[in-house]
């Protein structure tokens, strides 16, 4: 296995993922309006006085922004996964890591950079100020991998079970609530005038802890769903 | 050096273990309900009675405490035993896990209810959003997830596995939770209201203690019940359970 091997089969692995995704855009769009149609729910059902819009704008965008993204989990080895190409790709000679590092970052680009585009439009709906809409895409690029990364285990854990997408929410939003808390936290500090800095950088720990160690354990969950 | 060595993986083996679970049963049970007998005596009757701030209903505490302590622990467990059965191929530990994981929600939720109980006549409120019960309800989620996956695969092996997984990155995340609902909790409220850290009077603490020591037994007892059960279903064809009722 040389180095060029490797790769040329991430690149490749990820360029495929974006082509299957690009082929199907409806699936994609339909994450997108989710993460639009929640957020937008909150101000009907609260009312549209803006300074309580103000003050929940950082936690409406955010676990939107794990709503939508736990939506799309199922995608990342669901298809691979009934027509056997993920079998085939555990066989081959690149680590299992590679691979799920591979298929998380393609999801990331298709279901999690369009909520962070999206995002500072929706801040705009709730009244927020240049500075936090700044914040929001900073603390949605560092956060959402995170989300993807995570969520890849426990969409590896609940390949082909009955209920999948329940159960999926049941297992990692448990763990997705750190990475809420210093989200919508560096919002909240940019809002209330303070600096966001310290919860920007916790973020930037989770990230860095979580894509060291959790595609590790996708791997695992991968190969114990497909055997 | 001794020559005849004891061999401790004896045991490991379902049925091994089973005889052996089902004698050690009553040796749990017991002192068990002896110790919550005692324990409920000695904090109802023995333990000081009030002070000017905690009325009659800081007894609640002799359950709330232990029942928080197990919930946390039986977790810790539940994912060890779980991860030996995953790495050395264990079905009995694998086994173990999938026992404890109900006590461990069971105790969680106790501690959960009797912390609201207590919270309604000594902060006025049934919750709040304080760091401790915020990480002890997500806790109680992560017990949710692990039996719910479990229970959703029918293959045996793979739940075992797929549950090892998901309770060993539970385990590294429940740190990380506790402290991020921390910090979440300064960021919102200055000071809050948290459990008074009052002196404990010598028998109050006899008390606690002795419930905890009720709770383990409790929880040792009924996970050795449950884990014969789960022997009993998975092995009903091996010829050792067909041939002698044990």
């Amino acid at each position: 296995m040389t180095n060029a091997s490797v790769q040329s089969m991430f690149a490749w692995l990820v360029w495929r993922d974006l082509i299957l995704a690009w082929r199907r855009r409806a699936d994609v769009l339909a994450t997108l309006f989710f993460f639009v149609i929640v957020a937008s729910l909150f101000p009907l059902g609260i009312g549209p006085e803006r300074e309580v819009l103000r003050t929940i704008a950082p936690g409406v965008v955010w676990v939107a922004a794990l709503l939508a993204s736990m939506l799309s989990l199922g995608r990342t080895f669901g298809n691979d996964y009934q027509d056997g190409t993920l079998e085939q790709l555990l066989l081959t000679p690149q680590p299992a890591y590679l691979v799920v590092l591979a298929k998380v970052i393609a999801h990331w680009i298709v279901a999690e950079l369009p909520l962070v585009l999206v995002a500072p439009v929706l801040g705009l709906q709730f009244g927020l100020s240049q500075n936090s809409l700044a914040i929001i895409v900073v603390s949605l690029l560092l956060g959402t991998p995170v989300l993807s990364v995570i969520g890849s285990i426990g969409a590896a854990l609940t390949l082909g079970l009955r209920a999948a997408n329940v159960l999926v929410a049941l297992l990692v939003l448990p763990l997705y609530i750190p990475v809420l808390i210093f989200g919508s936290g560096a919002v909240q500090a940019s809002v209330a005038g303070t600096s966001p800095q310290a919860w920007l950088l916790l973020l930037g720990a989770t990230l860095i802890v979580s894509l060291v160690f959790a595609p590790w354990a996708t791997g695992v969950a991968l190969k114990i769903s497909v055997e | 050096m001794s020559k005849q060595r004891i061999n401790w993986y004896k045991y490991a083996a379902p049925a091994n273990f089973y005889p052996l679970a089902g004698k050690l049963i009553p040796l749990f049970a017991i002192p068990a309900a002896v110790l919550f007998i005692w324990g409920m005596y000695v904090g109802f009757f023995v333990a000081p009675p009030t002070d000017a701030q905690q009325h009659e209903y800081y007894r609640i505490i002799y359950i709330h405490v232990p029942a928080a302590w197990m919930g946390m622990f039986l977790y810790v467990l539940m994912a060890l035993y779980a991860g030996v059965g995953w790495a050395f191929n264990a079905r009995l530990g694998s086994m173990m896990a999938t026992a404890i994981a109900p006590t461990g929600a069971i105790f969680t939720f106790i501690s959960l209810v009797t912390g609201s109980l207590w919270g309604r006549p000594a902060w006025g409120v049934w919750w709040v959003w304080d760091a401790r019960l915020t990480s002890t309800l997500i806790l109680m989620f992560l017990y949710i997830g692990f039996i719910s996956l479990q229970s959703s695969i029918d293959d045996v092996r793979r739940a075992d596995r797929a549950g090892a997984v998901l309770a060993v990155v539970g385990v590294i995340n429940v740190p990380i939770i506790y402290f991020s609902v921390q910090w979440w909790n300064s960021l919102h409220q200055g000071a809050t209201i948290t459990a008074r850290s009052f002196k404990m009077a010598p028998s109050m603490r006899s008390a606690m203690f002795i419930m905890v020591g009720a709770c383990w037994l409790y929880s040792i007892a009924v996970c050795l019940v449950r884990v014969r059960h789960i022997i009993r279903e998975r092995e009903q064809e091996a010829p050792w359970l067909t041939e002698s009722p044990a």
